[in-house]
């Protein structure tokens, strides 16, 4: 489970003595965040993501049961108990910000997560697994944002709803049935409603299970680092604390900052303003657009347009699915043996690219469906494809890498003297 | 092999996508132009604060409890005839600056919904601090039938429901003006018909709310305030961001403090990565 050189726990105190032979809780923390378990050395501050999304998740389940206390999820008065927390539930008002810009939140640091995995290829041998539970706890997060947004019942709560499930109705033959069986009727309703919210309320806690085996998977090969060199020897790495708590605290405080300028300064900018109306299935909103963070999403659904063979709503909500499904090939997709993006000068270009490309898509997905939004995205959606299932696979053929250090410890320090011994220590796992 | 299939499968959603792309090209092509130019695109205007500002616009904000009380009398004797504030209870009303008493008083001016203890049967009686603002209509149809079709919304969260709400409310209520020439010469139909009024800050230029604050002193002010028609609507904009948003002062109040509290937190973070990791930087 770790390298050969990680320490050992060893209390002295006699209660943590008997805590371990009875219960070995503490052996669990030390060997999984403590000074038993070592990292490589050279980690920089993308990797503070993975456990700022942790926080993320706790953070939103702590507000979020504070927040289920006080909701009622009933059509007739959804909207009215969320003023009720806003108004009169004391500290009601910071429970729901700190909730609802925490969903924001929690979606920043996964992208930054998940576009780290891409430029340092994080998904590669021997972390496959642990990017495959990445991708599904990516998924669970989606469908409980999406469920959350539904709650308060304001009216792109409902029309997000309506919409979202409609997708389900492009589904040939079986696809009305499905919706409805997803909905419990035709519209969005009280049956919806309810399940949502117990929906809502179950998946964190499925979301915090997958967690765990993400974090297993990981403690297997441990991290992978800026080089994408693994680890050879013990001057490779550093133990977990006090190193990289200390520089984990670091980005957690920061991190705090630009959440609490959001929840106390401009708690509603990342909201939509339709959503303080009252759901009302008579009244359409002359935009309806889901929560920011599936905006890439939302611009590939509409990109489709056009009836080829299949109808076009079809084949946006297919290329939905699949721009995120992509992710699971992306393994094996790339077969490039250098990892990280450093090394290799042509996937690095494409790299940013893409984050031009999504971010278009992003402001496309915001932006009325007309044109020329609907064009461009049309081109973004293209190169979005693209990239992964044919660019990616070529040129981790085609490219020529830049060399690579010798080990973490010479690209950290500058020499290595087992690399001038020539010895290669083998690789440890 | 899972490279060819992704190759393919990559390839397949690129030509249907870019079949899409070349359909709406062509239209745009055929007509010149990429979308057509409406009357709510050209002649929409966007909200302004008024020029005073407000005290609880910024990051020091504090409410006027003064100017909260003017703007609670406009919604009261103007805005209250169609429109219901339904989330505010009188008890609120001490948030403004009102004493029990007046709160008590002011309740009892109103007139709400009550059932009698005798009969049981449906009444009205004197509102008490406990109740909340009663709703000028009984039921939608009655709202819309009174206002020509139109529902008028309730006020509570109005400045929260419209992008850039402060501005919002005191722009539309002191931009009612005559649909330009040119706007009638170039868009016939968006000239408003009977029961509409013309409003450049409204979404779509006309609305079925005749412009409710069209006189100097249309309310006489308690404490005295010319009540001119800006006056008036920068006053009831400022209610009812209150309305919508009563902890707002308390919010970024509190914001300071977290904040100040958290630039300690990190600096004292920083200094012990630094110190922490000025150990692993020596070469050992
Ligand atoms: C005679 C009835 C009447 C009075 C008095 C009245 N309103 Fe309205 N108001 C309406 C109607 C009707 C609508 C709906 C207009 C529409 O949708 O076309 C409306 C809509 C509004 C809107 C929403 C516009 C939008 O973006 O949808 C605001 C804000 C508003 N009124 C504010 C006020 C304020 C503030 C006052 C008091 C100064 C007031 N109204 C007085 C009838 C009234
Ligand atoms: C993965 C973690 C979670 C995410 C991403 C998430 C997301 C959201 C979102 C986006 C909303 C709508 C916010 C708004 O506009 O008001 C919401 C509302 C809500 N959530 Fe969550 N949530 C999470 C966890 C939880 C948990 C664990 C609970 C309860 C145990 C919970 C309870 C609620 C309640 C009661 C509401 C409605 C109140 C409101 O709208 O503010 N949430 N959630």
């Amino acid at each position: 489970m770790s390298f050969p050189w990680a320490k050992q726990y060893e209390p002295t105190n006699p209660l943590m003595k008997y805590l371990d032979e009875k219960l070995p809780l503490p052996r669990l923390v030390y060997n999984a965040v403590g000074a038993g378990y070592p990292v490589p050395r050279n980690l920089s501050y993308m990797w503070n993501f993975g456990v700022l999304a942790g926080f993320c998740l706790v953070l939103q389940i702590v507000t979020g049961v504070v927040l289920a206390m006080h909701y009622a999820a009933n059509d007739a008065v959804a909207f009215d108990s969320v003023e009720h927390i806003m108004r009169d539930v004391n500290w009601g008002w910071l429970m729901r910000y700190a909730h609802a810009n925490g969903a924001s939140f929690f979606f920043i640091v996964i992208y930054l997560h998940i576009f780290r995995g891409f430029y340092y290829s994080s998904y590669k041998a021997p972390r496959e697994m642990i990017w495959l539970i990445g991708v599904v706890i990516f998924l669970l997060t989606m469908a409980t944002a999406f469920m959350g947004y539904v709650l308060p019942w304001g009216q792109m709560s409902f029309w997000g709803a309506k919409v979202i499930t409609g997708l389900f109705g492009a589904i040939p033959l079986v696809g009305e049935s499905i919706q409805v069986w997803l909905l419990g009727g035709y519209a969005p309703d009280n049956a919806a409603l309810n399940r949502f919210f117990s929906l809502h309320f179950l998946l964190p806690f499925v979301i915090a299970g997958v967690v765990i085996l993400h974090i297993w998977a990981l403690h297997i090969p441990g991290s992978s680092n800026p080089t994408g060199v693994e680890v050879k020897s013990e001057s490779d790495t550093l133990p977990f604390h006090p190193y990289y708590t200390a520089k984990d605290g670091l980005g957690l405080a920061v991190f705090l900052i630009f959440y609490a300028a959001f929840v106390f300064f401009m708690p509603n900018a990342l909201g939509h303003p339709d959503n303080y109306i009252p759901a009302n299935p008579l009244s359409t909103p002359a935009l309806i657009v889901p929560e920011w963070y599936f905006y890439p999403f939302y611009a590939i659904l509409r990109a489709f347009t056009f009836d080829f063979i299949l109808p076009a709503q079809l084949w946006g909500v297919l290329a939905m699915f699949a721009s995120i499904l992509v992710w699971f090939f992306l393994p094996w997709l790339d077969k490039s043996p250098v990892r990280s993006g450093r090394y290799r000068p042509l996937f690095r270009k494409f790299f940013w690219v893409l984050m031009v490309d999504m971010a278009v898509l992003f402001y496309c997905g915001g932006a009325h469906a007309e044109e020329p939004y609907i064009m461009i995205s049309q081109i973004a959606t293209a190169y979005y494809f693209l990239h992964f299932l044919v660019i990616l696979p070529i040129i981790s053929s085609i490219e020529k890498p830049e060399p690579l250090p010798f080990s973490i410890t010479e690209a950290v320090l500058g020499s290595d003297e087992k690399a001038a011994q020539g010895d290669s220590a083998g690789t440890a796992a | 092999m899972i490279r060819l299939v992704g190759i393919l499968v990559g390839l397949g959603f690129t030509f249907v996508v870019l079949l899409a792309f070349g359909s709406g090209a062509l239209t745009v092509m055929g007509q010149g132009y990429f979308v057509e130019e409406t009357a709510e695109h050209a002649f929409h205007e966007e909200a302004h604060m008024p020029a005073e500002g407000y005290s609880f616009d910024g990051l020091m904000p504090s409410w006027d409890l003064a100017q909260l009380q003017r703007g609670y009398q406009v919604y009261k004797e103007v805005c209250s005839a169609c429109h219901g504030l339904n989330q505010i209870a009188f008890r609120n009303l001490d948030e403004l600056g009102y004493t029990e008493a007046e709160v008590k008083a002011e309740a009892a001016n109103w007139v709400v919904p009550g059932i009698n203890q005798d009969t049981g049967e449906a009444t009205t009686r004197p509102g008490l601090p406990t109740d909340y603002f009663p709703d000028p209509y009984a039921n939608d149809i009655m709202a819309a039938a009174a206002n020509n079709n139109a529902i008028p919304p309730d006020l509570s969260l109005m400045t929260k429901a419209r992008h850039n709400g402060t501005a919002y409310v005191y722009s539309l209520l002191t931009g009612y003006q005559e649909p330009s020439a040119e706007l009638a010469e170039r868009f016939p139909d968006s000239v408003p018909g009977p029961g509409l009024y013309h409003n450049p800050y409204f979404a779509n230029l006309n609305l079925a709310m005749a412009p409710p604050l069209t006189t100097d002193g249309q309310v006489t002010y308690a404490d005295g305030t010319e009540a001119t028609v800006d006056q008036m609507a920068t006053d009831v904009a400022a209610f009812l961001t209150w309305t919508a948003e009563p902890s707002l002062v308390d919010r970024v109040r509190l914001g300071w403090i977290v904040m100040g509290f958290l630039i300690f937190a990190t600096i004292l973070a920083w200094l012990a990565k630094k110190q922490v990791w000025a150990k692993a930087k020596r070469k050992d």
